[in-house]
Formats: structure tokens, C-alpha cells, sequence
């Protein structure tokens, strides 16, 4: 990521979550992409619409597995989950579950907001004292990690994207809603077209 | 337990190379066939519902999966399987059934019970099979169901053709 990209904060410095996946989505090449429900398929929708992006719309705290199954069927592309805290909290076995599968083209990004904010901004458990990456290398991670500042977020490109995986990050990111940006809800739909473009 | 061998066939005519599982007894055999088998990759999940999303990825990279589980993970499967009627992903299931026939643990009866109303609420097609020689063509059936229809179909083997678990 350029040196000189910023990335805008709220007023107690917590980095934005929708100009931060724009950033990162601009990285993106060939990955296939599948976003949690919520706020991550907004983020992602909201950084342009791709052939090759798959959003939820529920099924909460599968989006991890489903990631799991991309990379299976794709080895030879990257598979990169973008999702939220709840979703993954929900899902968290999941992680023991990617770890022992070991695929090495697959990336999770939390986007961490430590609130539920699609039901009016509860406090979630990743606010106390659980920790998810923690748990991620507990399951088995080899590469996992917190990011908070502004200058650990330049390193999620290469970690997305580029890094030997499976690899697990969590974006510590500002609570509050921005825009919906909503893509297609049609579940076949999203489907048939990610298919026909790989 | 022929019926396990022929399983596999069909798994390996379905073209299915990945198989996703919580174990149990009455599929051990086709499971240890399957992991021996460098065609197929088996994997462990923690909890069934994860193999529900699990076969919606495989099905988006273009790969054929089926989930393998006892009836009780049918139950944590509920809300996940919401996700392939909205998608018309094809999910392929093989169920080992408990709760049923000569049941000696009563608290296995009230999934066992359950299980299969509670799919066909869900959009599952569900066949149940009573007898062992039955178990593959059937599960063939519910595959081309699935693979070519856009479905969830769930192939319920019946306790009759497993025989009871007894400690």
C-alpha cells in the first residue's frame, strides 16, 4: 500500500471501516471475495460491484466456511473473506475447522466494530474480553493478527492478498453506520454470475 | 457393509471430491474410504452447519461437495440451510439416523424424531431408506437431484438398515 494513503479516523482516531475496505478492495486483483452479512457486504458493495464478489445476506456465521470452500475448489486463485465480528463470533469453530484444512490461498479480514450494528449497536463479545485472534491461533493460525493504527493497516494488502495462508485478521474499526450501499439480495442470481466469471 | 463401497461410487460418479463431516459410526466405513482415496479430500468440521456453507463455496469455485452426518447435526443445520433455498445451491446429504428403531439413548429421540420435518420445512427433499442394499441408489437419485436442479437433498438411512447403537 502507498505510504501516502491516508485513512480517514472518527473523532476518537478509530480508523473508518468504508474507506479502509475501498483502500483495500483497489488491491484486489484476481481474488474472489465473500462478504459477511451486514455491514461487510455493504462495505464491499460500496467499493464497486465485481462479477466475483459474493455477498450474504444471512446464513450468519458461515461466511468463514464458505470461504473454506472457494479455496478449496480454487486453489489456484485467492480467497479472501471479509466480514464482521458477529459473524465470525458466531462462526468461530469455524476457525479450527480452516486451520486443520490448512488452505494456503485463503485470507479472513474482521471487520471489528465490537458492536452488533445491524440491530442497533449492542456491544459485542470482541469489545471485553474475548479475543479473536487469539483464538484464531489457538484453532491453529499461523498468521494472525490485530490491526488498529493507521500504519498496521498498510500491511492488509500483502496479508489479503499475498501472504502464504490461511491468515486471519482483525481490523479494529469505528461503530456507526455509514451509507447501505446495496448490492443484488437475489442469492441465485450472485451465484450464477460468480460462477460464470471464474 | 457393501453398502459403503457403493456409496463411494457414487460419490466418485457424481464427481463429488470433497466431503465434508461430523462423524459418525454408521458412515465410518465410507469415510475411511474416502480418506484414503487421493480423488477425494475430507473435511472435519466442528459443527454440521459449517459443511452447509461449506458446500455453498465448493459450489462457487465450481467444485461438487456432500455433507455426511448423524441426524443430531441436522439440528444445527437449520438456519444454514436457509442459505441454499435462497441460492439454489445444490447440497447433497447422506444421514445417518438415530433416535429411531430400538433407540436405547432417549435423548437421541427427539432430533431423531424431528429430523425430518424439520428439513422438508427448511426445502430439503428427504428419502428415507429402511434397507442397506437401497442406501446407494438413492443417495444417487438425491445427488442428481441436487447437482442438477439447484437443491438440498438429504438421503435418511434408517436405523432398520444400520442396526441400533447398543453400549
Amino acid at each position: 500500500m502507498d505510504q501516502h494513503v491516508t485513512f480517514p479516523v472518527d473523532d476518537e482516531g478509530r480508523i473508518r471501516r468504508r474507506p479502509l475496505v475501498a483502500e483495500l478492495m483497489s488491491h484486489r486483483g484476481d481474488a474472489l471475495v465473500i462478504t459477511g452479512l451486514g455491514s461487510a457486504t455493504y462495505d464491499v458493495a460500496a467499493a464497486g460491484d465485481h462479477d466475483n464478489n459474493f455477498y450474504f445476506w444471512g446464513g450468519m456465521g458461515l461466511t468463514a466456511m464458505t470461504g473454506l470452500g472457494l479455496a478449496i475448489a480454487q486453489p489456484k486463485r485467492r480467497a479472501v473473506v471479509i466480514t464482521g465480528d458477529g459473524d465470525m463470533m458466531m462462526g468461530i469453530g469455524s476457525l479450527a475447522t480452516i486451520a486443520s484444512a490448512g488452505p494456503d490461498n485463503l485470507a479472513i479480514l474482521v471487520l471489528d466494530n465490537e458492536r452488533f450494528g445491524e440491530t442497533g449497536e449492542q456491544i459485542g463479545l470482541s469489545a471485553g474480553v474475548t479475543d479473536m485472534v487469539q483464538m484464531a491461533k489457538g484453532a491453529g493460525f499461523q498468521t494472525a493478527a490485530t490491526f488498529a493504527t493507521e500504519a498496521e493497516m498498510r500491511e492488509l494488502p500483502e496479508l489479503l492478498f499475498s501472504t502464504p495462508g490461511p491468515v486471519f485478521c482483525v481490523a479494529k474499526v469505528a461503530p456507526g453506520n455509514d451509507e447501505r450501499v446495496l448490492p443484488s439480495t437475489d442469492g441465485a442470481y450472485l451465484t450464477r454470475r460468480f460462477r460464470d466469471a471464474l | 457393509m457393501s453398502w459403503s463401497e457403493d456409496v463411494f461410487s457414487v460419490l466418485e460418479n457424481q464427481q463429488i471430491s470433497t466431503i465434508a463431516t461430523v462423524p459418525d459410526a454408521g458412515l465410518s466405513r465410507v469415510l475411511s474410504l474416502c480418506e484414503d482415496a487421493p480423488s477425494k479430500k475430507v473435511v472435519t468440521l466442528t459443527t454440521e452447519e459449517e459443511g452447509v456453507g461449506m458446500m455453498l463455496g465448493l459450489w462457487l469455485g465450481k467444485e461438487r461437495g456432500a455433507l455426511l452426518m448423524q441426524s443430531s447435526g441436522v439440528g444445527n443445520c437449520i438456519n444454514a440451510l436457509s442459505v441454499m433455498a435462497s441460492t439454489r445451491c445444490p447440497c447433497a446429504m447422506l444421514i445417518t439416523m438415530r433416535g429411531q428403531w430400538g433407540e436405547f439413548n432417549p435423548w437421541q429421540v427427539p432430533m431423531g424424531h424431528a429430523t425430518q420435518p424439520v428439513m422438508e420445512a427448511m426445502g430439503v427433499y428427504c428419502y428415507s431408506v429402511e434397507q442397506a442394499d437401497q442406501i446407494a441408489e438413492t443417495f444417487d437419485a438425491a445427488c442428481g437431484l441436487a447437482f442438477n436442479g439447484g437443491y438440498a437433498a438429504a438421503v435418511l438411512i434408517h436405523q432398520r438398515a444400520l442396526g441400533t447403537k447398543v453400549f
